[in-house]
Protein backbone atom coordinates (compact mmCIF):
# COMPACT_ATOMS: atom_id res chain seq x y z
CA UNK A 1 0.00 0.00 0.00
CA UNK A 2 1.46 3.77 -0.76
CA UNK A 3 0.44 6.24 1.45
CA UNK A 4 2.41 8.62 -0.66
CA UNK A 5 0.86 8.78 -4.00
CA UNK A 6 -2.40 10.42 -2.83
CA UNK A 7 -0.91 12.99 -1.17
CA UNK A 8 0.84 16.19 -2.83
CA UNK A 9 -0.17 18.10 -5.60
CA UNK A 10 -2.13 17.22 -8.22
CA UNK A 11 -1.60 16.50 -11.56
CA UNK A 12 -2.74 19.58 -12.78
CA UNK A 13 -0.75 21.56 -9.95
CA UNK A 14 2.13 20.20 -11.18
CA UNK A 15 1.51 20.78 -14.69
CA UNK A 16 0.90 24.27 -13.76
CA UNK A 17 4.41 24.43 -11.95
CA UNK A 18 6.15 23.30 -15.30
CA UNK A 19 3.65 25.53 -17.35
CA UNK A 20 5.03 28.49 -15.03
CA UNK A 21 8.34 27.55 -16.07
CA UNK A 22 8.44 27.80 -20.26
CA UNK A 23 9.64 31.59 -21.36
CA UNK A 24 7.80 32.97 -23.91
CA UNK A 25 8.43 31.87 -27.51
CA UNK A 26 9.61 28.67 -26.48
CA UNK A 27 9.66 25.48 -28.09
CA UNK A 28 8.54 22.54 -26.00
CA UNK A 29 7.82 18.70 -27.17
CA UNK A 30 5.41 17.19 -24.34
CA UNK A 31 5.49 13.13 -23.82
CA UNK A 32 2.30 11.38 -23.74
CA UNK A 33 0.59 10.52 -21.07
CA UNK A 34 0.87 12.67 -17.86
CA UNK A 35 2.91 15.59 -19.80
CA UNK A 36 0.01 16.31 -21.92
CA UNK A 37 -1.22 18.45 -19.35
CA UNK A 38 1.39 20.55 -19.58
CA UNK A 39 -0.03 22.61 -22.69
CA UNK A 40 -3.64 23.44 -20.77
CA UNK A 41 -2.27 25.74 -18.01
CA UNK A 42 0.33 28.23 -19.76
CA UNK A 43 -0.06 31.60 -19.59
CA UNK A 44 -2.61 33.51 -21.94
CA UNK A 45 0.38 36.41 -21.67
CA UNK A 46 2.77 33.28 -23.27
CA UNK A 47 3.16 31.95 -26.81
CA UNK A 48 4.40 28.73 -26.61
CA UNK A 49 4.88 26.42 -29.71
CA UNK A 50 4.85 22.84 -29.79
CA UNK A 51 6.65 20.23 -31.38
CA UNK A 52 5.21 16.69 -32.08
CA UNK A 53 8.10 14.55 -33.43
CA UNK A 54 5.99 12.55 -36.22
CA UNK A 55 6.69 16.46 -38.43
CA UNK A 56 4.41 18.86 -36.79
CA UNK A 57 5.74 22.08 -35.32
CA UNK A 58 2.78 24.66 -34.08
CA UNK A 59 0.66 22.09 -32.77
CA UNK A 60 -2.80 22.79 -31.44
CA UNK A 61 -5.07 21.46 -29.45
CA UNK A 62 -6.72 17.83 -29.99
CA UNK A 63 -9.50 17.62 -33.08
CA UNK A 64 -13.20 17.87 -31.90
CA UNK A 65 -15.36 15.03 -33.16
CA UNK A 66 -16.51 17.14 -36.53
CA UNK A 67 -12.33 17.99 -37.52
CA UNK A 68 -10.62 14.50 -37.00
CA UNK A 69 -8.27 14.04 -39.73
CA UNK A 70 -6.38 10.66 -39.20
CA UNK A 71 -3.80 12.22 -41.57
CA UNK A 72 -2.87 14.99 -38.62
CA UNK A 73 -2.09 13.30 -36.08
CA UNK A 74 0.20 13.96 -32.75
CA UNK A 75 3.29 11.15 -31.27
CA UNK A 76 0.76 9.20 -29.79
CA UNK A 77 -1.58 8.82 -32.79
CA UNK A 78 -4.32 10.70 -31.97
CA UNK A 79 -5.81 13.04 -34.35
CA UNK A 80 -4.55 16.92 -33.24
CA UNK A 81 -5.08 20.46 -35.15
CA UNK A 82 -2.30 22.90 -36.09
CA UNK A 83 -2.56 26.73 -35.77
CA UNK A 84 -1.45 29.56 -37.24
CA UNK A 85 2.31 29.70 -38.19
CA UNK A 86 2.67 25.90 -37.97
CA UNK A 87 4.22 23.93 -40.44
CA UNK A 88 4.61 20.17 -41.48
CA UNK A 89 8.20 18.31 -41.81
CA UNK A 90 9.35 14.69 -42.40
CA UNK A 91 11.14 12.56 -39.32
CA UNK A 92 14.60 13.45 -40.32
CA UNK A 93 13.91 17.29 -40.62
CA UNK A 94 11.66 16.58 -37.40
CA UNK A 95 14.25 14.82 -35.23
CA UNK A 96 17.13 17.12 -36.28
CA UNK A 97 14.82 19.98 -34.57
CA UNK A 98 15.38 17.44 -31.56
CA UNK A 99 19.13 16.33 -32.48
CA UNK A 100 20.24 18.93 -33.11
CA UNK A 101 19.73 21.29 -29.75
CA UNK A 102 16.77 23.19 -30.96
CA UNK A 103 14.15 22.18 -28.99
CA UNK A 104 14.36 24.34 -25.99
CA UNK A 105 12.25 21.74 -23.42
CA UNK A 106 10.98 18.29 -23.16
CA UNK A 107 8.64 16.78 -20.74
CA UNK A 108 8.90 13.13 -20.06
CA UNK A 109 7.38 10.55 -17.40
CA UNK A 110 9.88 8.47 -15.75
CA UNK A 111 9.86 5.14 -14.31
CA UNK A 112 13.23 5.73 -12.37
CA UNK A 113 15.87 8.95 -12.37
CA UNK A 114 19.09 8.54 -10.61
CA UNK A 115 21.15 11.33 -8.76
CA UNK A 116 23.54 11.85 -12.05
CA UNK A 117 20.30 12.55 -13.73
CA UNK A 118 20.13 9.08 -15.58
CA UNK A 119 16.60 8.58 -16.94
CA UNK A 120 14.94 4.90 -17.00
CA UNK A 121 11.68 5.17 -18.91
CA UNK A 122 11.23 2.81 -22.36
CA UNK A 123 11.19 -0.77 -21.15
CA UNK A 124 10.72 -3.02 -18.00
CA UNK A 125 13.24 -5.37 -19.93
CA UNK A 126 9.66 -7.38 -20.47
CA UNK A 127 7.30 -7.73 -23.38
CA UNK A 128 8.02 -5.57 -26.42
CA UNK A 129 11.21 -3.20 -26.21
CA UNK A 130 9.61 0.06 -27.76
CA UNK A 131 11.16 3.28 -27.62
CA UNK A 132 9.76 5.27 -30.19
CA UNK A 133 11.96 8.73 -30.04
CA UNK A 134 12.51 8.73 -26.04
CA UNK A 135 16.14 8.45 -26.54
CA UNK A 136 16.56 11.18 -29.04
CA UNK A 137 14.18 13.58 -27.16
CA UNK A 138 16.53 13.18 -23.70
CA UNK A 139 20.10 13.80 -25.47
CA UNK A 140 18.75 16.44 -27.75
CA UNK A 141 16.42 18.91 -25.74
CA UNK A 142 18.13 22.02 -24.07
CA UNK A 143 16.09 21.26 -20.58
CA UNK A 144 14.85 17.96 -20.07
CA UNK A 145 12.01 17.78 -17.01
CA UNK A 146 10.68 14.90 -15.81
CA UNK A 147 6.69 15.04 -14.16
CA UNK A 148 6.03 12.09 -12.00
CA UNK A 149 4.81 10.29 -9.40
CA UNK A 150 7.44 10.48 -6.10
CA UNK A 151 7.11 6.62 -5.84
CA UNK A 152 6.03 3.60 -7.56
CA UNK A 153 2.41 2.37 -7.07
CA UNK A 154 3.48 0.57 -4.49
CA UNK A 155 4.97 2.72 -2.69
CA UNK A 156 9.02 2.10 -3.63
CA UNK A 157 11.02 5.27 -4.52
CA UNK A 158 11.30 6.45 -8.26
CA UNK A 159 14.38 8.62 -7.46
CA UNK A 160 17.45 6.67 -6.79
CA UNK A 161 21.37 6.58 -6.09
CA UNK A 162 21.75 4.39 -9.58
CA UNK A 163 19.23 3.66 -11.63
CA UNK A 164 18.01 -0.34 -12.04
CA UNK A 165 15.61 -0.44 -15.08
CA UNK A 166 17.58 -0.23 -18.85
CA UNK A 167 18.21 3.40 -19.37
CA UNK A 168 17.03 5.87 -21.26
CA UNK A 169 19.87 8.44 -21.44
CA UNK A 170 22.63 8.90 -19.43
CA UNK A 171 23.01 12.33 -17.33
CA UNK A 172 20.07 13.83 -18.96
CA UNK A 173 17.88 14.94 -16.36
CA UNK A 174 17.44 18.75 -15.38
CA UNK A 175 15.01 18.92 -13.14
CA UNK A 176 12.14 16.36 -11.60
CA UNK A 177 8.27 17.70 -10.77
CA UNK A 178 6.25 15.38 -8.61
CA UNK A 179 3.86 14.95 -6.51
CA UNK A 180 5.83 16.07 -3.47
CA UNK A 181 8.59 17.75 -4.81
CA UNK A 182 10.46 19.65 -7.73
CA UNK A 183 14.22 18.64 -7.33
CA UNK A 184 17.21 19.94 -9.62
CA UNK A 185 19.59 17.41 -11.09
CA UNK A 186 23.36 19.62 -9.70
CA UNK A 187 26.36 18.18 -10.26
CA UNK A 188 26.28 17.44 -6.18
CA UNK A 189 23.10 15.06 -6.88
CA UNK A 190 19.38 16.07 -6.39
CA UNK A 191 18.95 19.66 -5.04
CA UNK A 192 15.17 21.10 -3.37
CA UNK A 193 13.80 23.63 -5.27
CA UNK A 194 10.26 23.48 -3.87
CA UNK A 195 8.54 21.15 -1.60
CA UNK A 196 4.76 20.20 -1.27
CA UNK A 197 3.39 22.22 1.83
CA UNK A 198 1.91 19.80 3.70
CA UNK A 199 5.27 17.59 4.61
CA UNK A 200 8.65 17.61 6.16
CA UNK A 201 11.93 17.15 4.55
CA UNK A 202 12.60 14.00 6.71
CA UNK A 203 9.38 12.70 4.91
CA UNK A 204 10.55 13.73 1.65
CA UNK A 205 13.97 11.70 2.08
CA UNK A 206 12.56 9.11 3.55
CA UNK A 207 10.57 8.41 0.21
CA UNK A 208 13.49 9.11 -2.03
CA UNK A 209 16.11 6.87 -1.96
CA UNK A 210 18.76 9.21 -3.23
CA UNK A 211 20.35 11.74 -1.12
CA UNK A 212 18.51 15.42 -1.56
CA UNK A 213 20.06 18.54 -0.76
CA UNK A 214 17.82 20.66 1.29
CA UNK A 215 19.48 24.07 1.21
CA UNK B 1 8.76 9.22 -76.10
CA UNK B 2 7.50 11.00 -72.89
CA UNK B 3 8.62 9.91 -69.23
CA UNK B 4 5.81 7.87 -67.54
CA UNK B 5 6.18 6.36 -63.97
CA UNK B 6 2.22 5.76 -63.98
CA UNK B 7 1.09 2.47 -63.55
CA UNK B 8 -2.51 1.16 -63.98
CA UNK B 9 -3.03 -1.06 -60.58
CA UNK B 10 -1.08 -1.80 -57.42
CA UNK B 11 -0.09 -5.54 -58.74
CA UNK B 12 1.26 -3.90 -61.95
CA UNK B 13 3.98 -2.21 -59.81
CA UNK B 14 4.42 -5.07 -57.29
CA UNK B 15 6.08 -6.87 -59.79
CA UNK B 16 9.57 -6.61 -58.87
CA UNK B 17 9.32 -7.99 -55.12
CA UNK B 18 11.41 -11.07 -54.72
CA UNK B 19 11.73 -13.62 -51.51
CA UNK B 20 14.11 -11.94 -49.28
CA UNK B 21 13.89 -8.28 -49.98
CA UNK B 22 14.53 -5.75 -47.50
CA UNK B 23 11.60 -3.46 -47.87
CA UNK B 24 10.52 0.18 -46.37
CA UNK B 25 7.09 1.18 -45.81
CA UNK B 26 6.38 5.08 -44.70
CA UNK B 27 3.79 5.98 -42.36
CA UNK B 28 3.62 6.61 -38.59
CA UNK B 29 0.74 4.80 -37.06
CA UNK B 30 -1.34 4.76 -40.56
CA UNK B 31 -0.85 8.30 -40.95
CA UNK B 32 1.22 7.92 -44.24
CA UNK B 33 1.02 3.89 -44.30
CA UNK B 34 1.02 2.58 -47.81
CA UNK B 35 -2.06 0.03 -47.20
CA UNK B 36 -2.89 -0.57 -50.23
CA UNK B 37 0.61 -1.66 -51.20
CA UNK B 38 0.92 -3.43 -48.65
CA UNK B 39 -2.08 -5.54 -49.72
CA UNK B 40 -0.02 -5.65 -52.82
CA UNK B 41 3.03 -7.35 -51.38
CA UNK B 42 0.81 -9.62 -49.66
CA UNK B 43 -0.62 -11.07 -52.73
CA UNK B 44 2.87 -11.48 -54.18
CA UNK B 45 2.94 -14.08 -51.51
CA UNK B 46 6.84 -13.18 -51.30
CA UNK B 47 8.21 -14.32 -48.21
CA UNK B 48 11.28 -13.45 -45.55
CA UNK B 49 10.92 -10.07 -45.80
CA UNK B 50 13.13 -7.61 -43.77
CA UNK B 51 10.47 -4.51 -43.38
CA UNK B 52 11.39 -1.19 -42.04
CA UNK B 53 9.11 1.29 -40.31
CA UNK B 54 8.38 3.08 -37.64
CA UNK B 55 5.61 0.88 -36.15
CA UNK B 56 5.00 -3.05 -36.36
CA UNK B 57 1.30 -2.98 -37.43
CA UNK B 58 -2.33 -2.93 -36.29
CA UNK B 59 -4.85 -5.81 -36.48
CA UNK B 60 -5.26 -7.31 -39.89
CA UNK B 61 -4.40 -4.54 -42.15
CA UNK B 62 -1.43 -3.39 -43.65
CA UNK B 63 2.00 -4.35 -41.63
CA UNK B 64 -0.60 -6.16 -39.19
CA UNK B 65 -1.80 -8.40 -42.42
CA UNK B 66 1.49 -8.58 -43.65
CA UNK B 67 2.90 -10.10 -40.25
CA UNK B 68 0.01 -12.07 -40.13
CA UNK B 69 0.52 -13.91 -43.20
CA UNK B 70 3.92 -15.01 -42.13
CA UNK B 71 5.93 -13.03 -44.90
CA UNK B 72 8.33 -11.14 -42.66
CA UNK B 73 11.42 -12.45 -40.49
CA UNK B 74 12.62 -9.64 -39.42
CA UNK B 75 11.22 -5.93 -38.15
CA UNK B 76 13.10 -2.62 -37.65
CA UNK B 77 11.71 -0.31 -35.95
CA UNK B 78 11.24 2.26 -32.74
CA UNK B 79 7.74 1.23 -31.94
CA UNK B 80 6.60 -2.11 -31.88
CA UNK B 81 4.24 -2.08 -29.16
CA UNK B 82 0.77 -0.91 -29.77
CA UNK B 83 -2.95 -1.64 -28.11
CA UNK B 84 -4.66 -3.15 -31.13
CA UNK B 85 -1.16 -4.72 -32.61
CA UNK B 86 -2.38 -8.70 -32.93
CA UNK B 87 -0.13 -10.00 -35.46
CA UNK B 88 3.48 -9.12 -34.22
CA UNK B 89 3.02 -9.04 -30.71
CA UNK B 90 2.09 -13.13 -31.04
CA UNK B 91 5.00 -14.00 -33.32
CA UNK B 92 7.66 -11.94 -31.45
CA UNK B 93 6.05 -13.46 -27.66
CA UNK B 94 7.09 -17.09 -29.43
CA UNK B 95 10.34 -16.17 -31.15
CA UNK B 96 8.89 -16.73 -34.67
CA UNK B 97 9.95 -13.16 -35.73
CA UNK B 98 13.16 -10.94 -35.08
CA UNK B 99 12.66 -7.34 -33.98
CA UNK B 100 16.25 -4.69 -34.00
CA UNK B 101 14.98 -1.40 -31.51
CA UNK B 102 16.26 1.69 -32.86
CA UNK B 103 15.54 5.10 -31.54
CA UNK B 104 12.97 6.93 -34.05
CA UNK B 105 15.26 10.20 -34.77
CA UNK B 106 18.12 7.22 -35.21
CA UNK B 107 16.18 5.44 -37.92
CA UNK B 108 15.22 8.28 -39.26
CA UNK B 109 18.97 9.42 -39.96
CA UNK B 110 19.95 6.05 -40.87
CA UNK B 111 17.94 6.04 -43.48
CA UNK B 112 18.19 9.89 -44.93
CA UNK B 113 22.27 9.33 -44.46
CA UNK B 114 21.70 5.85 -46.57
CA UNK B 115 19.87 8.24 -49.79
CA UNK B 116 22.71 10.68 -49.21
CA UNK B 117 25.55 8.11 -49.67
CA UNK B 118 26.62 8.19 -46.54
CA UNK B 119 27.68 4.96 -44.52
CA UNK B 120 27.13 6.03 -41.11
CA UNK B 121 27.39 8.56 -38.45
CA UNK B 122 28.02 9.26 -34.79
CA UNK B 123 24.82 10.36 -33.11
CA UNK B 124 24.75 10.73 -28.67
CA UNK B 125 21.20 9.12 -28.84
CA UNK B 126 21.25 5.88 -26.83
CA UNK B 127 24.87 6.43 -25.23
CA UNK B 128 24.90 4.89 -22.09
CA UNK B 129 22.04 2.55 -22.97
CA UNK B 130 21.56 -0.90 -24.03
CA UNK B 131 20.78 -0.19 -27.51
CA UNK B 132 24.43 1.27 -27.68
CA UNK B 133 26.12 -2.40 -27.15
CA UNK B 134 28.47 -3.49 -28.82
CA UNK B 135 28.33 -0.56 -31.28
CA UNK B 136 31.73 1.73 -31.29
CA UNK B 137 31.80 4.88 -29.36
CA UNK B 138 34.04 7.60 -30.21
CA UNK B 139 34.60 11.24 -28.07
CA UNK B 140 34.25 14.50 -29.60
CA UNK B 141 34.70 17.47 -27.62
CA UNK B 142 34.58 15.59 -24.55
CA UNK B 143 31.57 13.91 -25.07
CA UNK B 144 30.64 10.50 -26.15
CA UNK B 145 29.06 9.58 -29.54
CA UNK B 146 27.80 6.13 -30.75
CA UNK B 147 28.41 4.81 -34.68
CA UNK B 148 25.38 4.51 -36.56
CA UNK B 149 25.10 2.56 -40.15
CA UNK B 150 22.86 3.77 -42.64
CA UNK B 151 19.56 1.85 -43.54
CA UNK B 152 19.30 0.56 -47.60
CA UNK B 153 16.55 -1.18 -48.71
CA UNK B 154 15.53 -2.56 -52.16
CA UNK B 155 12.11 -1.26 -51.95
CA UNK B 156 10.62 1.33 -50.51
CA UNK B 157 6.28 1.58 -50.37
CA UNK B 158 5.08 5.29 -49.56
CA UNK B 159 1.53 6.91 -49.54
CA UNK B 160 1.73 10.63 -50.75
CA UNK B 161 -0.82 12.85 -52.07
CA UNK B 162 -0.16 13.71 -55.71
CA UNK B 163 2.03 12.68 -58.18
CA UNK B 164 2.48 14.02 -61.50
CA UNK B 165 4.38 11.49 -64.69
CA UNK B 166 7.58 12.35 -63.57
CA UNK B 167 7.25 11.23 -59.79
CA UNK B 168 6.82 14.68 -58.40
CA UNK B 169 5.52 14.33 -55.02
CA UNK B 170 3.27 16.32 -52.76
CA UNK B 171 2.31 14.65 -49.14
CA UNK B 172 -0.61 15.77 -46.45
CA UNK B 173 0.25 16.93 -43.10
CA UNK B 174 1.59 14.64 -40.82
CA UNK B 175 1.18 11.61 -43.78
CA UNK B 176 4.76 12.86 -44.85
CA UNK B 177 6.43 11.61 -42.05
CA UNK B 178 9.49 9.15 -43.09
CA UNK B 179 8.00 8.95 -46.60
CA UNK B 180 10.09 11.87 -47.98
CA UNK B 181 13.32 9.98 -47.16
CA UNK B 182 12.42 6.46 -47.33
CA UNK B 183 12.23 7.33 -51.06
CA UNK B 184 15.74 8.34 -50.99
CA UNK B 185 16.85 4.92 -49.45
CA UNK B 186 15.78 1.88 -51.58
CA UNK B 187 16.48 0.93 -54.88
CA UNK B 188 13.56 0.59 -56.23
CA UNK B 189 10.80 3.42 -54.90
CA UNK B 190 6.61 2.73 -55.66
CA UNK B 191 4.29 4.81 -54.48
CA UNK B 192 0.47 5.45 -54.16
CA UNK B 193 -1.10 8.70 -54.47
CA UNK B 194 -5.07 9.91 -54.21
CA UNK B 195 -4.24 11.88 -57.10
CA UNK B 196 -2.53 12.66 -60.40
CA UNK B 197 -1.29 16.26 -61.38
CA UNK B 198 -1.11 16.98 -64.96
CA UNK B 199 2.81 18.48 -64.96
CA UNK B 200 1.68 21.58 -66.09
CA UNK B 201 -0.51 22.31 -63.13
CA UNK B 202 2.27 21.53 -60.59
CA UNK B 203 4.19 24.27 -58.62
CA UNK B 204 7.78 23.41 -58.38
CA UNK B 205 7.83 25.00 -55.35
CA UNK B 206 5.25 22.76 -53.79
CA UNK B 207 7.29 19.82 -54.78
CA UNK B 208 8.13 17.63 -51.78
CA UNK B 209 10.01 14.32 -53.14
CA UNK B 210 11.26 15.36 -56.38
CA UNK B 211 10.70 12.52 -59.37
CA UNK B 212 14.66 11.07 -59.18
CA UNK B 213 13.83 9.31 -56.18
CA UNK B 214 10.43 7.76 -57.89
CA UNK B 215 10.50 4.47 -59.76
CA UNK B 216 6.43 3.71 -59.95
CA UNK B 217 3.66 5.08 -59.15
CA UNK B 218 -0.20 3.86 -59.04
CA UNK B 219 -3.39 5.95 -57.72
CA UNK B 220 -5.35 4.52 -54.78
CA UNK B 221 -7.92 7.29 -55.19
CA UNK B 222 -10.15 6.62 -51.87
CA UNK B 223 -7.17 4.88 -49.61
CA UNK B 224 -8.55 2.60 -46.07
CA UNK B 225 -8.12 4.05 -42.88
CA UNK B 226 -6.51 1.61 -40.91
CA UNK B 227 -8.15 2.48 -37.48
CA UNK B 228 -11.85 2.79 -39.12
CA UNK B 229 -10.89 -0.31 -40.94
CA UNK B 230 -9.55 -2.22 -38.20
CA UNK B 231 -13.02 -1.02 -35.51
CA UNK B 232 -15.00 -2.58 -38.30
CA UNK B 233 -13.48 -5.62 -38.15
CA UNK B 234 -11.69 -5.90 -41.58
CA UNK B 235 -8.99 -7.63 -42.02
CA UNK B 236 -6.33 -8.76 -45.01
CA UNK B 237 -6.60 -10.95 -47.52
Amino acid sequence: MNEFINIGWTKDEIAKKIANEFPHGSYVNLGIGMPELVSKFVDESKEIIYHSENGLLGMGPPANENELDYELINAGKKPVTILPGGSYCHHADSFSMIRGGHIDYCVLGAMEVSEGGDLANWTTGKGIPAVGGAMDLVVGAKNVFVMSQHTTKDGSPKFLKNCSLPLTGKSVVTRVYSNLAILDVTPDGFKLKEMYEKIDFNLLQKVTEAKIISN
Amino acid sequence: MKINKLFNSVNDVMSDVFDGAVIMLGGFGEAGSPVELIHGLIDTKCKDLTIIANNAGNGKIGLGALIGENQVKKVICSFARSPKSITFKELYENNKIELEVVPQGTLAERIRSAGAGIPGFYTQTSVGTPLAEGKEIKIFDGKEYVLEKSLKADFALIKAETSDRYGNLTYNKTARNFNPIMCMAANQTIVQVKRIEKEENTDPEKIITPSIFINKVTVVSDPIIESIAIDNGETYP
